[in-house]
């Protein structure tokens, strides 16, 4: 690279880089990969490491094709691959990670121009592809791994066939939170939940685990504190509301809160930088409208959960948020008549 | 001359064919390519009329008077619309099924309106003929193709027929409007790339002298 870059301001310097943040962000999200672990076998180990495998082979590929620089030492890419796996159910099969990251990678990212010029959340676009193609597969929960029971490995009886792979599918098959909420109130514990010890996918369940890791992340400064915070408030404020509107005011908050993929959207997902507004007012808007069509999804739409798609649409308007949020510059006087 | 009507032909199914090169009709392009047959189906209805729009506007170039031409031109086109309808509904009736609204969409399709805007109504009758002809072609052919693609990979059968047990892990997203949108895009990237690699081609072998001093210059 040449020495002398010309560039706009601002001209500050410091020693973050892109790897660093996102080798910050895989560190963050160490928690949330030993919680998957512990609760649904090395399986889940297995899909995250196909996912993050597909998507820097994807990268290196797409470059190697197109002639482009490689990129892959960004660790951008696998980033991308282990929160798509995140996303995912512990019984999917084997080829579902390495198809949802490639996408995710070549068609969202690498198409677009490459890190910073998507328009998407790369993970978030791949997962709701994954969703659309194979819905079921998607959609269908299993029981958390008891490990007395000898069942380390039992989740990689799906490695072919998914949950057709499983001896008896019935006996392990469970709803999400989110979806016993749906159909009345939700039968999982707030301390399950809060723990991780209930059906979903292999990242969402353990609150704890993605709070650990999301408090690193603003602590760090990697992420600015109003996007999870706005977020995740939102979706409270109108479960509360939900629920007064029901007769039980409190009945949804924790569960709306705790269940479903809300942490890991709001710390991980939808603190994406090139997808996000610049602007402080702007986070806040973007966090407040994913919370809003989350809830909205959630309550009154045909999916149990809402958050990929909530992030997906504020990242399409993420444009437009950052139009209307411009900052004032210093000094400057509005013109007489001219109304913002 | 005779070099020239060839080209009218051949115009419409590579150097500006309606789906890939000037992009008209993709509504009904997005919305019937789930399955080969129907895209092939759509393409054909297409063909027809066309080819048939193109000669009669060809025909009724010297009367249709200014003004009224567009209103004209519908009507014209909207005759073999209804033609193509009662034949399939009789005939076909799951293709017709299948096709759905957008059969009668026909009248308004972006093709035929500008292929009558802007070739029939001011050239002779055997010319219009055959540009209808290679444009319906072109048609039909990236509708079948898309239709091939997305049937492929979003039921796991071709044609109709499934291959071997590829329906099991199909994607249902390929059959689903954002599948239309992604095959679509991917494959006129394809199209403009292979287009471009062989105009690059031509060029460089017309300019063989100059090959050289270009690429010392990349």
């Amino acid at each position: 690279m040449s020495k002398y870059i010309v560039s706009s301001s601002p001209h500050i310097a410091n020693e973050r880089t892109v790897t660093t943040i996102m080798l910050e962000v895989l560190i963050a999200l160490i928690p949330a990969v030993v919680a998957s672990v512990y609760f649904f076998g090395f399986y889940a180990l297995f899909l995250e490491v196909l996912s993050v495998g597909a998507a820097i082979g994807a990268e290196a590929l797409f470059n190697l094709i197109t002639k482009k620089e490689q990129t892959i030492t960004d660790c951008s890419a696998a980033v991308t691959g282990l929160l798509l796996a995140l996303n995912l159910p512990v019984s999917v099969p084997f080829y579902v990670p390495i198809i949802g990251s490639a996408f995710a990678i070549v068609f969202v990212k690498m198409l677009f121009g490459g890190i910073g010029k998507n328009f998407a959340n790369p993970a978030i676009a791949g997962r709701i592809f994954l969703l659309l193609a194979w819905s079921a597969a998607m959609t269908s929960f299993v029981k958390p791994i008891v490990w007395s029971n000898g069942e380390a490995f039992s989740y990689f009886r799906c490695i072919l066939k998914g949950r057709d792979g499983l001896v008896d599918v019935a006996a392990v098959s469970t709803a999400t939170p989110l979806a016993s909420l749906r159909f009345g109130a939700a039968k999982e514990g707030l301390l399950a939940m809060f723990l991780g010890n209930v059906g979903g996918s292999l990242g969402e369940t353990s609150a704890l685990a993605l709070l650990i890791g999301g408090v690193y992340l603003i602590v760090r400064r990697i992420i600015d504190w109003r996007v999870p915070v706005t977020f995740i408030g939102t979706v409270a404020v109108f479960a509360l509301i939900y629920g007064a509107a029901k007769g039980q005011p409190l009945a949804y908050v924790l569960p709306s809160v705790l269940g479903g993929g809300l942490f890991l959207g709001a710390f991980f997902m939808a603190t994406d930088y090139s997808t996000t507004p610049n602007t402080k007012l702007g986070l806040t808007v973007f966090a407040f409208g994913c919370g809003l069509i989350t809830s909205l999804i959630r309550f009154f739409g045909s999916y149990p959960e809402g958050v990929s798609f909530a992030i997906l649409l504020m990242n399409i308007v993420t444009p437009y948020i950052d139009k209307a949020c411009r900052p004032r510059p210093f000094g400057y006087v509005q013109k007489k008549g001219a109304k913002a | 001359m005779k070099s020239n009507r060839l080209n009218t032909l051949t115009n419409g199914i590579v150097k500006s064919n309606p789906t890939f090169r000037l992009v008209l009709g993709t509504c009904p392009t997005l919305a019937v390519t789930t399955q080969a047959l129907n895209g092939l189906a759509m393409g054909a209805a297409v063909t027809f009329v066309l080819l048939c729009s193109n000669i009669m506007i060809s025909l009724l170039k010297k009367v249709i008077p200014d003004r009224v031409r567009i209103p004209a031109f519908v009507v014209i086109i909207a005759t073999f619309v209804t033609v193509v309808q009662m034949v399939m509904k009789k005939f076909l009736p799951s293709l017709y099924d299948a096709l759905g609204v957008f059969l009668p969409l026909i009248v308004v399709n972006c093709i035929i309106l500008a292929r009558a805007e802007a070739f029939a109504s001011c050239n002779p009758v055997l010319d219009s003929a055959l540009d209808g002809l290679g444009m319906g072609f072109g048609f039909t052919l990236s509708l079948t193709f898309i239709g091939i693609v997305r049937e492929l990979l979003g039921a796991g059968s071709f044609f109709g027929m499934p291959i071997g047990s590829l329906g099991n892990v199909s994607m249902t997203v390929f059959i689903l409007p954002a599948g239309g949108f992604l095959v679509y895009g991917t494959l006129m990237a394809l199209v403009n790339f292979l287009t471009g690699l062989a105009e690059n081609r031509k060029y460089d072998s017309s300019h063989k002298e100059k090959k050289n001093e270009k690429e010392a210059n990349v």
